[in-house]
């Protein structure tokens, strides 16, 4: 049982830090008010 | 991240490495598998992902939500950011919480972590070479009872590395240490997992397999899994590992733009400290002790000092086993994987102390650094002065325990049904770059806060009885009874006799026990048990020492209050601080 956790913990780990990787960075808004608090 | 700001975070990936860097911590490699072992081992797991999935996960979500919420109207500590959300005075004060905690944590957590760092320079040095395992044992003892003024040494070199850090900025500063001693963390901690396991029987002086720890460590008992203390200890783990209820992560995620994504963040960072505590954390300390001790002889010494115990008594002594180069080679990576859990963490703890001043009293960045500094200095100098008077454990248990228990029941209660679960999960979902389950709006509402609430009336009798001082009255109570002073004696030496290398003589004074130890006749388990049991011999027949002993109790009590006092009057303080800023907003606004 522990080494099924320990290889589901390690997959989760590394999907979520590739996703990271991987993911695009969002654009700045237009204006400075499009930045502002709701 | 879009943009790069001075002010805020350089990129991404420093950010999540940063954050769980605050999480990963001395406790992921100290605390986690003495936990696992004392309820039900490998049975242990199941409770603790639980715990995992229903309280760290949706505190994560909250404190990275609350944190980048009060970022953008302009906050960066938990006062304020908590006043953003509700403008009751109550809750600025229950954020004083955030402020107190990492300063009262740094006085005491700089010192460790600069055990570690000493220990670093004592591998190199190879002073752990030659020596026996009582001597490397005694090693510690005599630095923590300050024998030479090394260890005020390298606790200001600690000191002075942090505020350094601290000065140079959150992206500058922070993030760069975060992304150095991450990785070296994960590279050691992979190195020494290696040699845990792979270590065989009959090589390098090993007397087991280090699996035979492994599947001690990890063999489930079932029977512990519906026993609220195994539940409640899980609870507990989860709670220090992830570093919740600190302020710390609300004060990061504060400097992350509205825009941007946190949900994913949390997941990436949060998941990142269970890979180095389950896999990496469980996979070290308890095999290379059992490859060398045996399983009765690892449990001794857990019962006598815990993970720390093992880690700075013990397990120098064992690598030396390895040979002179291997040994260096093990004790630079394994203290360095500390020191490295250990800056990460206490970095974490500087940065909301200072964005408090920043942010309300118009401080420079180097003067909030040096501020926090010299705060830690001040506030931590009666733990290294009076460690062995209880002062490290008092700070540790107010500041480190009940505090963050404190904070993340009342934060929950204001995100969840102040502010509200509608803007709350509306939060939680701006700029998410990952689909959060909608199950988890229902976990924060209802089932966090109970299981918060179940985790606090639980400790409820502990907090009564550390109030009390009842552990140093048991022991005074036995001191003055002859009876149970004898009763005890006889159980310790009915265990020694059952131990193959003892012999009755050992017992007496005339025989020196570092004599027996040194020529290698008699194992460090029994070498401990010997020695305790001539003390309480000492105890029992000599008078005199027997009332320095309950006299030393006293002491004890009398430094644990004055401990109290002080943690009490910087909250105080700090209650005060945040009263003028809020002041000074009004007369601004007026």
């Amino acid at each position: 049982m522990m080494l099924v956790t320990e290889i589901f913990v390690t997959i989760i780990t590394v999907y979520f830090f590739l996703k990271i990787l991987k993911t695009p960075s969002k654009q700045e808004p237009d204006s400075f008010s499009e930045n502002d608090a709701e | 991240m879009a943009l790069k700001d001075s002010s805020g975070w350089g990129s991404r990936v420093g950010l999540v490495l940063a954050m769980a860097g605050n999480a990963v911590g001395l406790g992921n490699f100290l605390r986690f598998p003495v936990q696992a072992i004392e309820n039900g081992g490998g049975a242990f797991i199941i409770p603790y992902l639980v715990c995992f999935l229903l309280m760290g996960i949706p505190l994560l979500f909250v404190e990275w939500s609350i944190g980048r919420f009060g970022g953008s109207k302009g906050h960066h500590s938990t006062p304020f950011i908590f006043d953003s959300m509700d403008k009751r005075a109550l809750w600025k004060y229950v954020g004083v919480f955030g402020i107190f905690t990492n300063l009262a944590v740094a006085a005491y957590y700089c010192y460790l972590e600069s055990w570690t760092l000493s220990y670093v320079w004592h591998s190199i040095a190879d002073s752990f070479g030659g020596k026996t395992q009582p001597e490397v044992a005694n090693f510690f003892g005599n630095y923590v009872s300050l024998g030479t003024i090394e260890p005020i040494i390298f606790w200001l070199i600690c000191l002075l590395l942090n505020t350094w850090i601290l000065s140079k900025g959150l992206s500058g500063g922070v993030e760069k240490a975060a992304k150095i001693g991450m990785p070296l963390l994960l590279i050691f901690g992979a190195f020494l997992a290696f040699k845990a396991i792979t270590l065989r029987a009959g090589e390098n002086g090993a007397l087991y397999d280090g699996t035979l720890g492994l599947n001690f460590l990890w063999t489930p008992d079932y029977s512990t899994i519906w026993d609220a203390k195994v539940w409640l200890a899980a609870a507990g783990q989860i709670f220090f590992t992830l570093s919740i209820g600190m302020g710390s992560i609300q004060c990061y995620s504060s400097f992350v733009k509205r825009k941007d994504d946190i949900a994913l963040n949390a997941m990436s960072a949060g998941w990142m400290n269970g890979f180095v505590e389950i896999v990496l954390g469980s996979a070290i300390i308890i095999p290379i002790a059992v490859g060398y001790l045996g399983i009765d002889g690892m449990k001794e010494l857990l019962s006598e000092g815990g993970g720390l115990g093992l880690g700075f008594k013990t397990l120098p002594y064992l690598f030396e086993q390895w040979g002179s180069l291997l040994g260096v080679i093990a004790g630079v990576a394994w203290f360095g994987l500390l020191f490295f859990a250990g800056i990460t963490s206490s970095l974490a703890m500087g940065m909301p102390v200072m964005d408090f001043l920043k942010d309300k009293f118009n401080w420079k960045e180097k003067n909030a650094a040096w501020a926090f500094g010299v705060a830690v200095f001040l506030l931590g100098l009666p733990t290294v002065l009076f460690f062995n008077n209880g002062v490290f454990d008092e700070y540790d248990y107010w500041a480190g325990t009940v505090s963050l228990v404190i904070l993340a029941l009342f934060e929950i209660i204001l995100f969840a049904w102040i502010f509200g679960m509608k803007d709350g999960w509306n939060e939680i979902n701006q700029g998410a770059d990952i689909k959060v389950p909608v199950i988890f709006k229902y976990i924060i509402k209802y089932v966090t806060p109970i299981l918060l609430g179940w985790v606090f009336i639980n400790s409820i009798p502990d907090i009564v009885s550390t109030i009390n001082h009842d552990k140093s009255k048991e022991n005074i109570a036995f001191y003055e009874n002859a009876n149970e002073m004898k009763k005890k004696s006889e159980e310790q030496q009915k265990l020694l006799l059952k131990k193959s290398d003892f012999k009755p003589e050992y017992l007496s004074s005339t025989t020196s026990i570092e004599k027996l130890d040194t020529n290698k006749l008699i194992s460090f388990s029994t070498y401990l048990l010997i020695k305790k049991e001539r003390e309480l011999s000492k105890i029992m027949t000599d008078n005199n020492y027997r009332i320095s002993k309950i006299q030393s109790e006293n002491k004890n009590m009398l430094f644990k209050n004055i401990s109290r006092g002080l943690l009490l009057i910087l909250w105080i303080g700090i209650a005060y601080l945040v009263y003028l800023a809020s002041r000074k907003i009004k007369l601004k606004k007026s």
